[in-house]
């Protein structure tokens, strides 16, 4: 299970709800953009990155392999 | 005596509706308007906005069965399932059928929103603005309730609510004008 | 040892297909279907400005192509200080066209594109005629579409999205253009000159050389064959030597970097050898830039520019470019506010791989070198002076067309 955060960079409007729900993996910018920390998630963020990607106003963000 | 209650859990069911409805129209609003306190994260409000949409559709179900099984109105499933086909206060009452079928295509396309897709969503999302106001007309019009001071205090603080943010959205220069501002690069 | 260039001179225009085929003789159709191989025992590396190795990409569109791919022979050339895919286009059409057939050919395509800069109009015109000349070779399998002018419209994305939609804009990958590209089918997004060196490749060359266009504080201006082992200072010499003292040199492009001339000058400039060191060949642009000229400001006008041909797509480039724009300005002008070193250096570390091309993640690349290079000059601009005598004049862009 090698899950990875992606954001669409074109449909990212900066909303900022994903770095709210997972702050220990999603920073933003100084324009409300997330920087995504690399490497893949650990198991026990799951959840809270799953939220993180219902949360996205316009589904920027996806958790994938 | 159980009829009665019947008749007065529809009436009760639908003022609450109409109070969580237009609760959830203006969470929707501050959604959309990104408004945020160091004590008040966006997903607050966005989350407020799901569950209680969700639990105004409990009280909605309420509102629609208790009136159909209720001996006392002589309401079939038809007229709550075919809009202005009842014989009782046809043109109120059908409203309240579109309202229901406009909130429940929001319903499942933002429940089932990675299947619809982004574009399909945000235009079915849309047509709230319509769905709210054709909510409130039934009631006002349909409402056994609205020659009570009560009825017209409840109806006054939730359309002056969703007016007033509704005003405020409208009022935006631009949709990215919040983030112009903090950019002093 | 000219071989892309071989031939009648650059200033005779295009040349015919008749006098092409004097050279080279018949295209050797039945060559394609080794090429891939042999391309990719050849090491050819692409010539965009990539570097990606041209028989790993031709083999990533065979396996998927199954007759029905497309190749786009990509002239857009939007990189500002680059001269040599219009040139090449402009005086070589046919062998341009040869790679393009072979490549069809080669991974199973049945439509070519010719995708030529709406701003190179000598290229256009001699492609334009040079494909009415080969009408039988190509039977009906060819077009040329002109590229909108812009830096980006030339990403092999955006190429692809313009043929599709009319938008020059990069997309999002995946699926890259191998996978899924003009027409959803898998297309081939190769540059101009790497398609005329498979062409040689094809024909039993090795394609050791490469096309560069030199530029600056050099005495002939313009595009030159290399071979691939010469260092700086032979190609400079055969420029007709430095004109001024040089202190940097702009290695790539915009999309490349700035590389203090001590530390390039007598080093060969093989992409292995420049990789070794981290530096890239690019799209082969060598712009000199004299000790007396300011790299501060040199750097703020590029910098400019590429925030300027943002596709605004993307909040981190199209507000980090900006901001860092601004702040390169004010650096320039010698007014700076007290953070923006801080913050340029801050910022140009956070925006790499965070847009949908890596449009901001050549920009700062370039900030970087920059700031790597002429670190003292950042330093003296922040305190608000500058120790250049001549302050960059004119921008380092867009330099008349080398070929008539």
């Amino acid at each position: 299970m090698r899950e990875q955060l992606q954001v669409d960079r074109i449909r990212c409007d900066g909303h900022g709800l994903c770095a709210e729900l997972l702050p220990e993996v999603i920073a933003l910018d100084d324009w409300g953009y997330p920087i995504v920390k690399a490497g893949t998630l650990a198991p026990a963020l799951l959840e809270h990155a799953r939220k993180a990607v219902a949360a996205c106003p316009v589904l920027a963000l996806t958790l994938g392999r | 005596m159980s009829d009665t209650i019947l008749w007065y859990a529809t009436r009760g069911a639908g003022v609450v509706t109409l109070i969580l409805l237009s609760g959830v129209v203006v969470l929707g609003i501050v959604s959309s308007m990104r408004w945020q306190t160091p004590a008040w994260p966006r997903f607050l409000t966005t989350g407020f906005h799901r569950n209680l949409a969700l639990t105004t559709l409990a009280f909605l179900a309420l509102h629609i069965i208790t009136a159909v099984v209720d001996p006392f109105t002589a309401l079939g499933w038809n007229a709550a399932l075919i809009p202005f086909s009842s014989s009782y206060r046809r043109f109120w009452l059908g409203l309240g059928v579109v309202a229901v079928y406009l909130l429940l295509a929001i319903t499942i396309t933002s429940l089932l929103r990675p299947l619809f897709g982004y574009q399909a969503w945000r235009a079915v999302h849309w047509l709230a603005y319509a769905m709210w106001p054709v909510a409130v007309i039934h009631g006002i019009g349909t409402g056994t309730d609205t020659r009570f001071l009560w009825m017209w205090a409840i109806e006054a603080v939730c359309i002056g609510a969703v007016v007033a943010a509704a005003a405020w959205r409208w009022g935006r220069t631009s949709p990215t004008a919040w983030r112009e501002v903090r950019v002093n690069g | 040892m000219d071989r892309l260039l071989s031939g009648p001179p650059l200033t005779a225009g295009a040349e015919s297909y008749g006098a092409h085929q004097q050279r080279f003789g018949l295209l050797p159709a039945a060559a394609a279907r080794s090429l891939i191989g042999r391309l990719e025992a050849s090491n050819l590396a692409g010539r965009g400005g990539a570097g990606f190795p041209v028989g790993r990409k031709w083999r990533a569109v065979a396996e998927r192509a199954n007759r029905k791919g497309v190749v786009l022979a990509n002239g857009a050339e939007g990189e500002p200080l680059s001269l040599k895919d219009r040139t090449i286009m402009a005086a070589r059409p046919h062998l341009v066209i040869d790679g393009a057939v072979l490549a069809a050919d080669a991974v199973g395509a049945d439509d070519i594109i010719f995708y030529v800069g709406a701003e190179h109009q000598a290229a256009e015109a001699a492609m334009r005629y040079a494909l009415t000349e080969r009408s039988a070779d190509l039977r009906g399998r060819a077009r040329l579409i002109q590229a909108p002018r812009g830096y980006v419209a030339g990403e092999e994305s955006a190429a692809v999205h313009f043929v599709n939609a009319g938008d020059a804009r990069p997309t999002i990958t995946p699926p890259r253009p191998f996978e899924r590209g003009v027409g959803g089918r898998p297309t081939l997004v190769q540059n101009v000159e790497s398609l005329a060196a498979a062409a040689l490749v094809a024909r039993g060359d090795d394609a050791g050389t490469s096309l560069a266009t030199l530029s600056g504080a050099v005495r002939r201006t313009g595009v030159m064959e290399i071979g691939l082992d010469a260092t700086l200072a032979e190609v400079a010499a055969s420029g007709g030597g430095l004109v001024r003292p040089v202190q940097a040199v702009l290695l790539g492009g915009y999309f490349g970097g700035w590389v203090d001339i001590n530390d390039v000058w007598a080093r060969p400039l093989a992409p292995g050898s420049l990789r070794a060191h981290g530096h890239a060949f690019g799209c082969g642009v060598l712009y000199f830039l004299a000790e007396e000229t300011c790299g501060v400001e040199a750097t703020a006008r590029i910098i400019g520019y590429l925030a300027s041909q943002s596709a605004r797509q993307c909040g981190p480039c199209l507000f980090g470019l900006g901001a860092i724009d601004a702040a390169c300005r004010r650096l320039a002008a010698r007014s700076a506010q007290p953070d923006d070193l801080k913050r340029i250096a801050r910022w140009s570390g956070q925006l790499a791989g965070r847009g949908a091309c890596k449009h901001p993640d050549g920009a700062t690349g370039l900030l970087r070198s920059a700031l790597g290079v002429f670190a003292d000059d950042y330093a003296a601009h922040q305190r608000g002076f500058c120790v250049h005598r001549a302050p960059a004049v004119g921008r380092p862009v867009a330099m008349a067309e080398a070929v008539a």
